[in-house]
């Protein structure tokens, strides 16, 4: 009896205790929930608010009318959403074997070719961009050298088209997927990987039933970064798609010049937000990527 | 109320600017302020801020400061967040037109401005022509010769003329040349375009030289650097930027013919800081004798006719300049009439074109 209403007495203690830890932690935190708040939901939401507004300030659904009426929305919806798949299924295609090559190096190796890695990752932008245009044009340098050396006759469409901007857009994307990969693949213990070998599975076997799956959530996460990033990418394809690669962030440049209004522009903000969270949502679902997005069980 | 004050300071304030535009000539006025400019950048801010603001700036005794921004939708963004910092923008004076419907701008006095000797059409109440261009075709001469096209009928030629093209990925300035090289006369081009046929029948037009152009151009800068690498063979563009470009080595020319004839302009942002200062300084830099400095940095026309009659522009310079009368009469003066009816209708048109 006196046990019992003892342990009560610590429990109610502890739950206490635990309370008011999380308050302090709350407290901790309410600064980067402050930020978070100002400059993350108040921004979008102001976003969602203008995007019903007509010019004369009433509500309005004209910007979302405009996007059904023109055909031209549907397609650089459809452009935005196919370069972002497509970069970031090259990424995939050239990050997974880089980063595993990576992480099998001895410490001092791997430091020096995650340089490789990182340097483009701290040179400007800009200047990668521009440097892609100046290597891949008509007249470029792997043109001119390529027919040079004979290896074509004509120059090659590298660079103006969605070629290009593939091209300098997995570069730029490449280190967001290798460095979370090859974090999540150094966490992976040796020692599962030599209980494989013991158990008689041949090398290849024992990457795909060990390695492969305790690397995947390093490689959602990587992918997911790479492909949300690419969704608002607007640098790139504006320099090296040569106008003909048109994503929805350029789209948002040129509506708000032309209409003058924040609406036409937020609208495809909120359109492209949503569509976003729909396809990362039901990706989630398929992938049970639950982990990755932070509802871990 | 404020208006009220505002009148009658802008009164008094005429009657000194005059007072002090006799003074002005022999010592530098004793006006120590600031006024801040926001213009383009690259080649063409470069050529004003020598041409322009630098000696304008010299002759008021004050301090000019450059920025360079991205267009009347920077300007309403700080108009209505009511924290203009600009006191002078430099703009195309289709979007000036366009910011000035919305009463983004401040009415000039042109009191204070004299463009008594301007050009009639390169000015209206908000903005004062700052310099005139043309849209043009350019060709690269390594490709060409100097045998390239002379007409839009000879731009669309790829059996005479074969080799890549690069065209504007905006509207404006590119439904005009479609129809000239469809066979609609200059003079009725703008008759033509006031209609959504008229705008299909141009698109038409460009839809069948698509196979052929390459870069659809963003930019000045973008369509020099294209002729400049021989990225293309052919572009429309505005003429200063080529010749720039020809100076730095490219091998460009250019045909005044059928080229459309537009201006660029100054405006005082409603709301500038130094909007009155602001006020004196336009009329500094619309003096013959300041703008008569701008030919020899770019090839940007004066829009005060008298700065070709004050014997500081020679000949041949002057026959370079689109606003020059022989080459003003083969081109076709922009419509700002029918940008401000069709523009945004056309662009949405336009954009159903490109992404097709």
């Amino acid at each position: 009896m006196s046990i019992g209403s003892e342990a009560r007495a610590n429990e109610t203690v502890l739950l206490k205790q635990s309370r008011r830890e999380e308050w302090a932690l709350l407290g901790l935190a309410s600064p980067a929930i402050l930020t978070v708040l100002i400059v993350m939901v108040l921004p979008v939401g102001w976003l969602f608010y203008l995007s019903f507004l007509a010019d004369d300030g009433s509500f309005s659904l004209e910007h979302y009318n405009r996007m059904l009426e023109s055909k031209a929305y549907g397609r650089i919806f459809m452009t935005t959403f196919e370069v972002s798949f497509l970069t970031t299924g090259l990424c995939i295609l050239i990050g997974y074997p880089l980063a595993y090559f990576l992480s099998q190096l001895s410490p001092r190796m791997a430091a020096l070719c995650m340089l490789t890695v990182l340097l483009p990752f701290w040179t400007s932008l800009l200047v990668r961009t521009y440097a892609w245009l100046v290597l891949l044009q008509r007249k470029g340098l792997i043109n001119s050298w390529a027919i040079d050396l004979g290896l074509w006759d004509e120059p090659l469409k590298l660079v103006h088209n969605l070629n290009g901007t593939l091209i300098g857009m997995v570069h730029i994307m490449l280190p967001f997927l290798v460095l979370p990969l090859y974090g999540s693949m150094k966490a992976i213990s040796a020692d599962y990987l030599k209980a494989s070998s013991n158990l008689g599975a041949g090398p290849s076997q024992t990457f795909w039933n060990i390695f492969f799956p305790l690397s995947l959530p390093g490689l959602f996460a990587g992918a997911l970064i790479v492909f949300v990033l690419c969704l608002g990418f607007f640098v790139t394809p504006a320099v090296l798609g040569g106008g003909k690669v048109i994503m929805v962030s350029m789209q948002i440049t040129s509506n708000i010049e032309l209409f003058f209004n924040w609406g036409a522009a937020s609208a495809l903000g909120v359109v492209l937000l949503v569509i976003t969270l729909a396809i990362l949502l039901a990706a989630s679902r398929l992938l049970k990527l639950d982990n990755v997005l932070g509802g871990g069980h | 109320m404020t208006k009220k004050t505002e009148f009658s300071r802008r009164g008094l304030l005429a009657v000194a600017a005059g007072a002090m535009a006799m003074s002005m000539t022999a010592v530098p006025a004793q006006a120590d302020g600031s006024v801040t400019v926001a213009s383009w950048g690259g080649s063409y801010q470069n050529a004003q801020s020598l041409a322009l603001f630098q000696p304008a700036s010299k002759a008021m005794g004050i301090t000019v400061k450059e920025e360079t921004y991205g267009g009347m939708s920077d300007v309403r963004l700080k108009v209505k967040a009511g924290a203009v910092s600009w006191d002078i923008v430099s703009s195309g004076s289709g979007s000036a037109a366009r910011a000035a419907a919305e009463g983004l701008l401040e009415k000039l006095d042109y009191n204070v401005i004299d463009v008594s000797t301007f050009y009639p059409t390169l000015k209206t109440d908000y903005c004062v022509g700052s310099d005139v261009f043309s849209t043009v075709m350019a060709f690269n001469t390594a490709t060409y010769g100097n045998s390239g096209p002379k007409s839009w009928a000879d731009f669309w030629d790829v059996k005479k003329f074969p080799g890549k093209r690069a065209y504007r990925n905006k509207v404006a300035g590119a439904l005009e040349p479609a129809l000239m090289a469809d066979g609609v006369a200059p003079a009725d081009v703008y008759k033509v375009l006031d209609s959504e046929e008229g705008i299909k029948r141009a698109l038409d037009k460009i839809r069948e030289l698509k196979p052929e152009i390459a870069v659809w151009w963003k930019s000045g800068a973008q369509h020099a650097q294209l002729m400049k690498d021989g990225e293309v063979d052919m572009t429309t563009g505005w003429n200063g930027r080529f010749d720039v470009a020809k100076k730095d080595g490219a091998k460009v020319a250019y045909t005044f013919n059928q080229g459309l004839l537009d201006y660029d302009c100054f405006a005082i942002p409603k709301g500038a800081p130094n909007k009155d200062l602001a006020m004196k300084f336009l009329a500094e830099v619309s003096k013959p004798e300041i703008q008569a400095n701008l030919p020899k940095h770019i090839t940007y026309g004066p829009t005060n006719k008298k700065a070709y009659e004050i014997g500081m522009i020679d000949d041949k310079t002057a026959r370079m300049m689109p606003s020059h009368p022989d080459n003003a009469a083969v081109q076709l003066p922009v419509s700002l009439a029918w940008y401000a009816k069709w523009e945004q209708k056309a662009a949405a048109m336009y954009q159903d074109m490109l992404t097709e």
